[in-house]
């Protein structure tokens, strides 16, 4: 298998890819319960379909500026390793199938969000570049902890 | 054949089986001539061993086998059970209990038991240590010796089972003839199968043949060499019968051996071929002379059997299925969907008002209101599942303690919540093991404070309102207040002053308190590291509470207190500002308005006037940093009194919603562990709701 599906979803100007069997299901923006003393980016938990599941907003865990919610929005539900966690980003609304060999190691930086977060960066077209996402890293909890450590 | 469909029954049902078979041992261990119970044990263990031998677990099989071997002396009354005996077949249970594991696990069952198995072959061989002596694995020369003294001439029987042996000693006892028939058919026939079936047909004419070697599907089959034996009961004469098959053409010869009930138990034991042979020495590796005038021996222990079958409650047909917990928790989702759905449905009608359907939408309510007593119901299991294994670690605590002692349950159908007897288990094993340990004395020492040698554990179940009450009574020598104290305050954990006034409830309560241990000489049970805290705080994070009462040199007794279930529990809805949080209904004392004068500043805290005392007030929307809420600005203020053992606070809050039944749910393993929240539930709008955990608030 060279050939990988990919979810593209928008995060301010840069598109990334999920690939498509770690990505459960799409939602539409919908209530969010906050929950006190978390990450400035854990948004707080929704219901989906009788699951309470918590919800990350993609652009606060890659210190991008934040931006209202519109009818753009989008909750990507992924699962790793049994997780069940909801990204908030921009927009979402592509599936694309990429080669793997298109997929180059990621540069040092890409639109701010450093580069550990990144699997690598795939050339869909001359134009199109997608930033592929390291799940496990964005949702590495330790990392969190230390981030938040620093900020005191 | 594609066995891991079958894989998940097998385990369920082999632990049915272990846990039978180790009920039933304790049992016979009480009541040790009981042959009725080892007839059950024996079935037991048979069943288990075809389980596995089928679902090709060979060491499992094997062992059983052994075990089944013992057992089959013992029934047929050539071996009396005793202590040894007890012990080595425990330890088989043991083994049998931890291959069982190892499948469950994903593993093949392997194991060594190659010790267990040599002790098993002594037994059977009649090669039981002296009591007391280690389990010494005899050496199997000793085999022979009494192998050989094995009536049967030739060892050709064939091996009954016993609803075979049963139908020819009953067939006897009518004044049927009981016959043993070997038969060769000649070197040059053609067709040996159709002889065969002639020689059946001919004898099934007059009389009915109870096994044949090789089975009848076998000959069929033309499975054979040139000869085969059969068990046949019959009216006729054999003098009568030999001529009549003999006239068949192409049989070489019969070979008629008249039954009667000595020679018949001698045939149908003596191992019918090589392979089980090579399994054990001879499984009847008795004389004849242990039985006691054949004739009337035989029928006994059947008859002996019969009227305790009948006493025992008759194992009812299974009424149940086994369902995947799993597939309950979905079942729980979506029912919670429903819901929400319904009280959507609800608002749709109240405001499209066509009575049509409203009717509908009511009945819709009414059924699923039931509904929901169905599903949680469902999710209820008696503790029985938890009790079962105590009986059998109090054995074998007692015994390693050398000390004698009543294991006593009462209301093992007594039902929890799946969720709780999950949890309730380790707490249990540990509270027992200090009673047995620390609880009941030595046996001088009862005999000295003029109490029955043998002590009493009692552990009983019972619910009583929204509770379910655990408790564990012992008649040992209680607690000694003293004792307690003067270790807690060497542990610096009251001071001398408070020690004089405090209550004996409180006292017993220090035993829960970190690193505190009564015990002065740690045994062998106790100084595992692991103290009475740690089963408080089990306790406490289900949502119970465990209370001490004792009578110095009369007992103690520890009483668990737990809620029904975890997953759904009462609460107080609360709003603060535009959030929504459900407060637990069991932590609540009671709920009041406070005015703002009210409130005193104390060292940066606050506290309210409450009954005659003043308690701290605690505010929900600073401890939660809510962004569109602070009480400070109000005149009045609502507040929850809420308790965690016998210290109350209050905390502020906007206004009450209501109470209500909510379904509890995690917040998922991604986010940390917030203090004072629970889990979440959702509510009847689709919102989800976060549950406080009062104990969090009071230090």
């Amino acid at each position: 298998m060279d050939e990988l599906k990919v979810i593209v979803f928008k995060l301010a100007t840069e598109e990334y890819g999920i690939e498509v069997d770690k990505v459960q299901t799409i939602e539409r923006m919908m209530p969010i319960t906050r929950v006190p003393k978390t990450l400035g980016f854990v948004k707080g938990v929704i219901n989906l379909r009788g699951v309470v599941i918590p919800v990350i907003d993609l652009r606060g865990r890659f210190n991008l500026p934040a931006q209202e919610y519109n009818d753009q929005t989008r909750i990507i539900i992924v699962e790793v390793e049994k997780m069940q966690v909801g990204f908030i980003v921009d927009s979402a609304n592509d599936v694309v199938d990429i080669k793997r060999s298109s997929i180059e190691k990621p540069p040092e930086v890409v639109g701010g969000v450093k580069a550990r977060y990144l699997d690598g960066v795939a050339k869909l077209d001359e134009e199109r570049l997608l930033v592929m996402l390291n799940l496990p890293e964005v949702l590495d909890k330790t990392e969190v902890v230390q981030l938040e450590s620093i900020e005191d | 054949m594609d066995m891991n469909q079958y894989l998940s029954m097998f385990i369920d049902e082999s632990n049915d089986h272990l846990q039978s078979l180790n009920e039933k041992m304790l049992e016979l261990e009480s009541n040790p001539t009981d042959l009725g119970i080892v007839q059950v044990i024996f079935r037991s263990a048979h069943t288990l061993k075809g389980m596995a031998a089928t679902m090709g677990f060979e060491d499992l099989a094997a062992l059983t086998h052994q075990m089944e071997n013992v057992l089959d002396l013992v029934r047929n009354e050539k071996l009396a059970m005793q202590e040894f005996i007890f012990d080595t077949l425990f330890k088989g249970l043991d083994a049998l209990e931890s291959m069982v594991q190892d499948i469950t696990q994903g593993g093949e069952g392997k194991a060594d038991v190659t010790a267990i198995v040599e002790s098993l072959q002594a037994i059977v061989r009649g090669d039981i240590p002296a009591a007391g002596a280690p389990a010494a694995a005899a050496a199997p020369t000793a085999a022979p010796a009494a192998a050989s003294t094995i009536a049967v001439k030739d060892s050709k029987g064939i091996q009954l089972d016993e609803f075979q042996q049963s139908v020819i000693e009953q067939s006897m006892a009518e004044g049927h003839q009981a016959l043993y028939m070997e038969v060769a058919i000649r070197e040059d026939c053609q067709l040996k199968a159709v002889r065969a079936y002639m020689v059946f047909d001919l004898l099934e004419r007059y009389g009915d043949v109870i096994k044949s070697e090789p089975s009848t599907q076998d000959i069929e089959q033309d499975k054979f060499e040139r000869s085969f034996s059969l068990y046949y009961v019959t009216q006729k004469d054999p003098a009568e019968l030999e001529p009549m098959v003999t006239s068949i053409s192409e049989i070489e010869s019969v070979n008629v051996t008249r039954l009667d009930a000595q020679s018949l138990k001698e045939m149908s034991a003596a191992p019918a071929a090589e392979p089980e042979a090579t399994e054990a020495p001879a499984p009847v590796a008795s004389t004849p002379a242990p039985v006691p005038a054949a004739a009337p021996a035989a029928p006994k222990p059947a008859a002996a059997a019969a009227p305790k079958a009948a006493k025992a409650p008759a194992p009812a047909p299974s009424r149940t299925i086994r369902v995947d917990i799993d597939r309950l928790d979905v079942l729980m989702n979506l029912f919670s969907e429903l819901l929400i759905d319904r009280v959507r449905l609800e608002q749709l009608a109240s405001e499209v008002k066509v009575p049509a359907l409203t009717d509908t939408v009511e009945h819709m309510g009414r059924v699923s209101t039931d509904l929901q007593n169905i599903v949680l119901k469902l999710r209820m299991v008696p503790v029985d599942t938890v009790f079962n294994r105590f009986p059998r670690m109090v054995r074998d605590l007692a015994k390693s303690l050398d000390k004698k002692l009543d294991l006593i349950i009462i209301g093992s159908e007594t039902e929890l919540d799946r969720t709780v007897i999950d949890e309730i288990g380790d707490p249990l094993v540990h509270l027992l093991r200090n009673s047995v340990d620390h609880g009941v004395e030595p046996v001088a020492d009862r005999i000295a404070a003029g109490k029955e040698e043998t002590g009493t554990v009692k552990l009983s179940a019972f619910h009583s309102g929204n509770h379910v009450f655990i408790e564990i009574e012992d008649d040992g020598r209680g607690i000694n207040r003293e004792n307690v104290l003067n270790k807690a305050i060497k542990n610096g954990i009251v001071s001398q002053d408070v020690a004089n006034t405090m209550k004996d409830e409180e006292v017993y309560q220090l035993l829960f308190a970190p690193g505190f241990s009564t015990a002065e000489v740690i045994s062998d049970v106790s100084g595992r590291g692991v103290g009475l805290d740690v089963v408080k705080s089990k306790i406490t994070s289900l949502g119970g509470h465990v209370m001490v009462t004792s009578e110095l040199g009369k007992g103690t007794k520890f009483s668990v207190q737990l809620p029904l279930t975890l997953s759904i529990i009462s609460a107080m809805l609360i709003r603060v500002g535009s959030e929504k949080y459900a407060i637990p209904l069991t932590s609540i004392v009671e709920t009041g308005i406070i005015k703002a004068k009210q409130v005193r500043d104390l060292h940066g805290s606050q506290l309210i006037p409450y009954r005659d005392t003043h308690i701290p007030l605690l505010s929900l929307s600073r401890v939660f940093e809510v962004p569109d809420f602070d009480e400070r600005e109000e005149e009045e203020t609502e507040i929850v009194v809420i308790r965690k053992g016998d210290k109350l606070a209050a905390i502020a809050v906007e206004n009450f919603i209501g109470q209500n039944e909510i379904v509890l749910k995690s917040l998922g393993s991604y986010l940390p562990e917030t203090r004072g929240i629970s889990g979440a539930t959702i509510l009847g709008d689709g919102q989800v709701a976060l549950i406080i955990d009062p104990n969090a608030f009071i230090k």
